[in-house]
């Protein structure tokens, strides 16, 4: 971007110019409201009794213990380095420095500890580590394939609200598809297509009619539900087993790698779908980042007309990068019906495409990082889960809200003021 | 659409550019020529644009209805021997479909009594109410560059506040409304500031902060109707209020044969006050500004932070009173946490085919309202899912939204001199884009 953009601090020599520092206290501030509704939650609600952590599955290589903490003990400990975390924010931020990411990572993984020590407390089960990680994958593999579309249809410069019908489309071919032919592969395939095809739709809308795109997302959004929600009454549910009760894949398990503990069996004993989004988060950062395809789409996302200046086709570029982007995200859709469960349901996406491009802006309209808040949003889904088998005290609605909060925190507390691609969402006009 | 109609006056200075304009053509073309003039104009204006529009995505409606139609199945299975039956198929199948959602929208011609048959016009006008003011709220966001997609959150949120007040509070018969109402309106409004609040202070995106609202009021309102001597109906096991207490009910305004209640004059209340505010008060003027330009508006001393959170006040305000018209008019005999009834996200649809002008909003909500009650009726009487009205709508403002398509389609003149005309004050906008390739454009206006 940097050869596209000439940046305005190249030419700071000029004597006059003040160099300006921008401090941000959004971060200390975040962990201070992190910790005391923390260290608040302990007071209010104290419980008795240890906690376990279990790591440990059949087949292992090497057993890694359970460990047993006392529940409140280990929380007070996470509230006291949480503190020292936020201390030592303010001291830097003080200090006119950033505070490093790493920083917001042991925080992060500290309160989670404390928490779930505290949540475990007294409980007779155990919190299974493995769940915990291999769980939050398969949460996070819709919302990895939307957001990775998001990203590369706005970096192209084009505003992707759609990815929910993309995903919609997807999970309802595939279902319809896998049904009849009767095979898994099949049904992915066609969810590939659809994903094109509500692609191409947002894409001629878009940038051949050159209406709003913000307008033509939301619409194919309800077009999608409207007509899949038409289809499976009409078509669907009167012949249920015919077209609407697919074969799922089934999980292969990698040799070796699925044998290292906790990260073995929840990564690498997964269905061929995770493998495939595992491949692709690199594959796109790198195509994105690193090729020539990658460069043109970026220049016609950030500055049409200087790329057109320089003969590329912007028209034709912005279309390729959403037909990659409608496919990447059909594979979302089809991890619902051919891989979590094996028939359609009314909207059954819930949502989850708007999570995806969440984690587009999350992401900072990177790759690789919007595929970690996927991640991080999965995770936090997945909490819930696990939570309720060890009997939180905490009911249970304000389990299930627990991503949302952490999504808005880190948005608000780490994240912040996030720049899209300069054309994003503008049509280009050839003059 | 609208800068497409425009008058015969307007665009004399670019129908003088214009190759066939009359003025090169002389005036040896007398009256017809005129005529083809007229009719060229009318064919390639907004109204034959929104005509076709309409008639393509009921024609899609119609392709769906009859293919999904058991009867027109079987008929097509013997089409070619007897072709006639598939052809009276389609047609029963479609007209019936189409014949019914017309009497449950407007006018009822198989009820015994004149004041039976309009009785389905004011259901629509009924369902209509909600999508004006939560159309009027998204709409503000949009003219101030926010897009508000939390909708739905803030109408969960005004709901809770105006139906508690509703059915806990004992006050006499109007204060009771007046109060009931402004509690709503200050949740919706408080709600949607959040989101305001973080965006002014910290940058965090408007609509990841609206999405993540939208889910963590939908839960709270769980726990909240779940929680015996919260929101929860005493003595009910079940996740819904207590009814309205009969002093909070909004009147019926054609008695109480019609479900036509007093928020429909709310609701034409907030469309005029939100255009006097937009286009009239300085306030609204800084909301466009902020909207257009942020770095402009900073620079005309406009402060940013403030009309922000202010422009999402006010659009959560109006939110919150479609929720209160929910639980105050519609549905007063307890509500359960589906009381927003998918309004939140209608709201952005109606905002955006009404260009987020208020007028264009009511009669964008009156033509939803008038879907949605059309589409009850046609579920119930004909047996046909309520979701092809979502597709029957989305088409129509899809192809609203790109009128050079429907001409296209419908090989109606495309208005060669209207665009020469509006794509003039284009070019210094994209000439300042290129002299400064760094500044960061305003996102939100993009989004």
């Amino acid at each position: 971007m940097t050869a596209l953009a000439p940046a305005p601090a190249a030419v700071p020599d000029a004597g006059e110019h003040r160099r300006v520092q921008v401090i941000s206290r959004k971060a200390p501030i975040a962990f201070a409201i992190v910790t005391g509704l923390f260290a608040i939650l302990l007071l209010a609600v104290p419980r008795e009794g240890d906690a376990t952590f279990r790591f440990a599955t059949v087949g292992d290589l090497f057993t890694i213990p359970n460990a047993t903490v006392p529940g409140m003990a280990t929380a007070w400990t996470a509230v006291v380095i949480m503190g020292l975390a936020t201390v030592a924010a303010f001291v830097l931020v003080a200090r006119r420095r950033r505070v490093p990411g790493w920083i917001s990572l042991v925080f992060a993984f500290v309160f989670l500890v404390g928490f779930l020590a505290w949540a475990a407390a007294g409980s007779p089960s155990d919190i299974p580590a493995v769940r915990l990680i291999g769980g939050s994958v398969l949460l996070s593999v819709p919302i990895v394939f939307g957001a990775l579309g998001g990203v590369i249809g706005e970096r192209a410069g084009v505003v992707n609200i759609a990815i929910e019908g993309q995903l919609l489309a997807g999970a309802f071919t595939g279902a319809f598809v896998g049904s009849v032919t009767g095979s898994p592969w099949a049904g992915l395939v066609a969810a590939i297509v659809s994903g094109v095809l509500v692609a191409l739709v947002l894409g001629v809308f878009a940038i051949t009619y050159k209406v709003n795109q913000v307008i033509v997302g939301v619409v194919l959004n309800v077009l999608v539900i409207g007509m899949t929600s038409f289809l499976y009454s009409q078509v669907l549910v009167p012949n249920a087993e015919r077209f609407n009760d697919t074969e799922r894949f089934s999980r292969i398990a990698i040799p070796l790698l699925s044998k290292i503990p906790v990260i073995g069996p929840a990564l690498f004993n997964q269905t061929i779908v995770v493998y495939v989004m595992y491949l692709t988060v690199p594959a796109v950062w790198f195509a994105l980042m690193r090729t020539r395809w990658g460069l043109r789409v970026r220049a016609v996302g950030e500055h049409p007309s200087a790329a057109d200046t320089v003969g590329i086709k912007v028209e034709r570029t912005r279309y390729r990068a959403l037909v990659i982007a409608g496919a990447i995200a059909g594979v979302g859709g089809a991890f619902y019906t051919v891989v979590s469960v094996s028939s359609f349901g009314k909207e059954m996406t819930a949502g989850a495409g708007f999570i995806a491009l969440a984690a587009v802006i999350f992401g900072k309209w990177d790759p690789i990082r919007a595929a970690l808040a996927a991640l991080l949003f999965g995770f936090a889904s997945n909490l819930e889960g696990a939570l309720s088998i060890v009997g939180a005290p905490v009911p249970s609605q304000f389990m299930l809200m627990l991503p949302y909060v952490v999504t808005i925190l880190a948005v608000a507390g780490l994240v912040g003021r996030s720049r899209a691609p300069a054309a994003d969402g503008v049509p280009y006009i050839k003059e | 659409m609208s800068a497409e109609q425009s008058a015969p006056s307007g665009d004399a200075a670019a129908r003088a550019v214009a190759p066939t304009s009359p003025e090169s053509g002389g005036g040896d073309g007398g009256p017809d020529r005129r005529w083809q003039e007229a009719i060229a104009r009318a064919t390639s204006g907004g109204w034959a644009v929104a005509v076709g529009a309409v008639l393509l995505a009921v024609l899609a409606g119609s392709i769906m209805i009859a293919v999904t139609d058991p009867e027109v199945q079987d008929a097509a299975s013997y089409f070619f021997s007897r072709p006639a039956d598939l052809l009276k198929a389609v047609g029963d199948a479609v007209g019936g479909a189409y014949s019914a959602l017309f009497r449950g929208a407007v006018y009822n011609y198989n009820a015994d009594t004149f004041a039976k048959s309009i009785r389905p016009l004011t259901q629509s006008l009924t369902y209509a109410t909600p999508l004006i003011l939560a159309g009027l709220g998204v709409a503000i966001g949009f003219r101030s560059g926010m897009f508000n997609i939390g909708g739905q959150g803030q109408m969960l949120m005004s709901a809770a506040a105006a139906g508690w007040v509703g059915f806990s509070f004992d006050l006499p018969a109007g204060l009771h409304i007046v109060v009931a109402v402004a509690a709503g309106v200050v949740a919706g409004a408080l709600w949607a500031g959040i989101a305001g609040v973080l965006k002014a202070t910290t940058g965090a995106h408007e609509v990841i902060v609206t999405i993540m609202l939208n889910y963590i009021a939908f839960y709270l309102l769980s726990y909240l109707l779940a929680t015996p001597g919260l929101l929860q109906a005493p003595g009910s096991a079940n996740p819904k209020t207590p009814p309205m207490a009969s002093t909070a009910i909004l009147p019926r305004i054609f008695g109480p044969q019609y479900p036509l209640h007093l928020g429909f004059l709310l609701a034409l209340v907030a469309v005029v006050l939100v255009w006097f505010l937009l286009n009239r008060s300085s306030l609204g003027f800084r909301f466009r500004m902020i909207g257009e330009n942020q770095f402009a508006g900073r620079v005309a001393g406009v402060n940013v932070s403030r009309t922000i959170i202010g422009s999402m006040l006010v659009g959560g305000a109006l939110i919150g009173a479609a929720g209160s018209t929910q639980v105050l008019g519609l549905i007063t005999n307890g509500f359960g946490s589906d009381i927003d009834a998918g309004v939140g996200f209608d709201a952005i649809t109606v905002a955006l085919l009404g260009s987020s002008q208020p007028v264009g909003v009511f009669f964008a909500s009156l033509l939803f309202g008038a879907f949605k009650a059309g589409g009850s009726a046609m579920q119930a009487g004909e047996g046909i899912p309520i979701e092809i009205v979502l597709v029957v709508q989305s088409l129509i403002v899809l192809f609203i939204a790109a009128p050079p398509l429907v001409r296209a389609i419908f090989r109606l003149p495309q208005p060669e001199k209207h665009r020469t005309g509006k794509k003039k004050p284009r070019e210094p906008k994209a000439a300042a884009a290129m002299a400064a390739p760094t500044t960061p454009t305003a996102d939100g206006a993009a989004r």
